[in-house]
């Protein structure tokens, strides 16, 4: 049910009842490393190419998923899937191994959030009882298409993020066990004229702000409502812009509520400038790390904010400024 | 009408990109700088070395020895590339690391890379130059303008 301009509220309230964290090897020297489901030592994973790496990812992400929900792939009616690369390869083909009725979405790193919000709004109008959701990055596959050969040795400005190579999971139900999605805000495409992609942060913050104001003007709540505030992968510069932004606008988040999944993924001393990012960073943080907190009752009430950067390696070439959206979906035990 | 909203548009993102720009840690221009020196001076010093050993211990002079100096400089760079150690060295060494000739072994051994996924011909043939390519042509190109107009030059008397 539509509330306020933007959000969904949905009635039935749609259960994750199965959800999964696959990660790569810089995840596993990170500091969530004990919440994915698998990790891998190599970037490749057996595999011929970066892209075949990637989907495989996803395939084990959306098999330890379906297996973590106690069903079998028969039993899922929808797959909604989205990631980075172009023509979004690694969801498409691993739509072809499930078989599993699919749709293909795009909403860069903020893909996950989007598909979530779909499956629950088909869940919740009855066009389907159980739908999986899946996204995944791989960090050289992401650089080899959107920046420099991985090998490239081009500085890169601190407030450079690192994509995270992973896969995130969920299998959203009518019924079941498990957390709950009760609502969902739809971002607006917000461009606030920067065009450095390795500063997609600042670029993204602005969005990341526009949908948690809608969120909280559609749904009639404070910031105190919730037990947890975290954005997809603004990073260390975009999180401080953005919290800062919520400030100057009315919307003062405490520090310790407001989080951001790219700082959490990695520690202090990994290399990775500013942060996480990627789509696999918001995935893996909620599907694993959250969700897994919000199962052994530290969290109640969660919002998850994910950030998109809607631009291409043409875009950028052709000096466009990068669009960005956000979308925020709240989840509660 | 219009005019007026573009011009409120482009105020705002005006205004918030020096909101962000404030918040945002900046490049560490002078530590770059000295990184810089160091890594290239490291680089162009490994370099002399290897050309005085070709002037002592094989049959070259110091105009000779650049040529097998700059192929033992381009084969370093390229192992250290495919071993996965130059983007490293990169990231410390800023443009000290990209501007000798073995930055520009870099990019072609890092394109090559990239894209053997894509087979030998479209892949790393149709890949290898992209980083370098621009370089060649305008190279190429600047010093065919800067030839013309020293024939020009010479041609009319001066030099």
């Amino acid at each position: 049910m539509l509330q306020g301009n933007q959000t969904w509220v949905f009635k039935s309230k749609p259960v994750i009842i199965g959800s999964s964290a696959i990660g790569g090897p810089f995840e596993a020297q990170g500091n969530l490393a004990e919440d994915f489901d698998i990790l891998h030592s190599d970037i490749w994973l057996g595999q011929d190419s970066y892209e075949q790496a990637e989907q495989k990812i996803l395939e084990e992400a959306c098999e330890t998923a379906i297996k973590k929900a106690g069903l079998q792939k028969e039993d899922i009616q929808f797959f909604l899937s989205g990631d980075l690369i172009n023509q979004i390869m690694p969801s498409s083909f691993t739509a072809r191994n499930l078989a599993i009725p699919y749709l293909g979405i795009y909403g860069a790193c903020s893909s996950s959030m989007e598909g979530i919000s779909l499956a629950s709004l088909m869940i919740d109008s009855g066009f389907a009882q159980r739908a999986l959701v899946g996204t995944s990055s791989h960090n050289a596959a992401c650089e080899k298409q959107y920046r420099y050969p991985t090998e490239y040795g081009a500085q890169k400005p601190p407030t450079a993020q690192w994509t995270v190579t992973g896969a995130g999971a969920a299998v959203v139900a009518k019924e079941g066990q498990g957390p709950r999605i009760v609502a969902s805000t739809v971002g607006r495409v917000i461009d606030m004229g920067l065009s450095d992609p390795f500063n997609m942060g600042a670029a993204m913050a602005p969005a990341a702000v526009d949908t948690i104001e809608a969120h909280f003007r559609d749904l009639n709540l404070t910031p105190a409502y919730y037990d947890l505030i975290a954005t997809g992968d603004l990073g260390r510069v975009g999180h401080r812009i953005a919290a800062d932004l919520l400030a100057q606008h009315g919307l003062a988040i405490p520090k310790e509520k407001l989080t951001d999944c790219g700082i959490l993924m990695y520690k202090e001393n990994q290399p990775v400038f500013a942060g996480g990012s990627g789509c696999a960073c918001i995935a893996t943080t909620t599907f694993g790390h959250f969700l897994n907190r919000m199962q052994k009752g530290e969290l109640q009430r969660i919002l998850v904010i994910a950030t998109g950067a809607l631009l291409s390696p043409m875009s950028y070439q052709q000096k466009e400024t990068i669009p960005c959206i956000a979308y925020a979906v709240s989840i509660e035990m | 009408m219009l005019n007026n909203k573009q011009q409120d548009k482009a105020a705002i993102q005006k205004q918030y990109q020096d909101f962000a720009s404030a918040r945002e840690p900046k490049r560490p221009i002078a530590l770059n700088c000295i990184r810089a020196f160091i890594g290239g001076g490291i680089i162009c010093t490994i370099g002399q070395g290897i050309q005085w050993f070709f002037i002592n211990y094989f049959n070259f002079d110091e105009k000779t020895a650049g040529d097998p100096t700059v192929a033992v400089l381009i084969m370093i760079s390229v192992l250290l590339t495919s071993l996965g150690v130059y983007d490293h060295i990169a990231q410390w060494a800023g443009a000290g690391s990209a501007v000798p000739v073995t930055g520009f072994a870099n990019t072609i051994a890092s394109a090559s890379l990239d894209n053997k996924s894509e087979g030998f011909v479209l892949g790393v043939g149709g890949n290898m130059f992209k980083i370098a390519g621009p370089v060649i042509v305008f190279g190429v190109f600047s010093a065919f303008i800067v030839a013309i107009i020293k024939v020009i030059i010479t041609s009319i008397g001066g030099m």
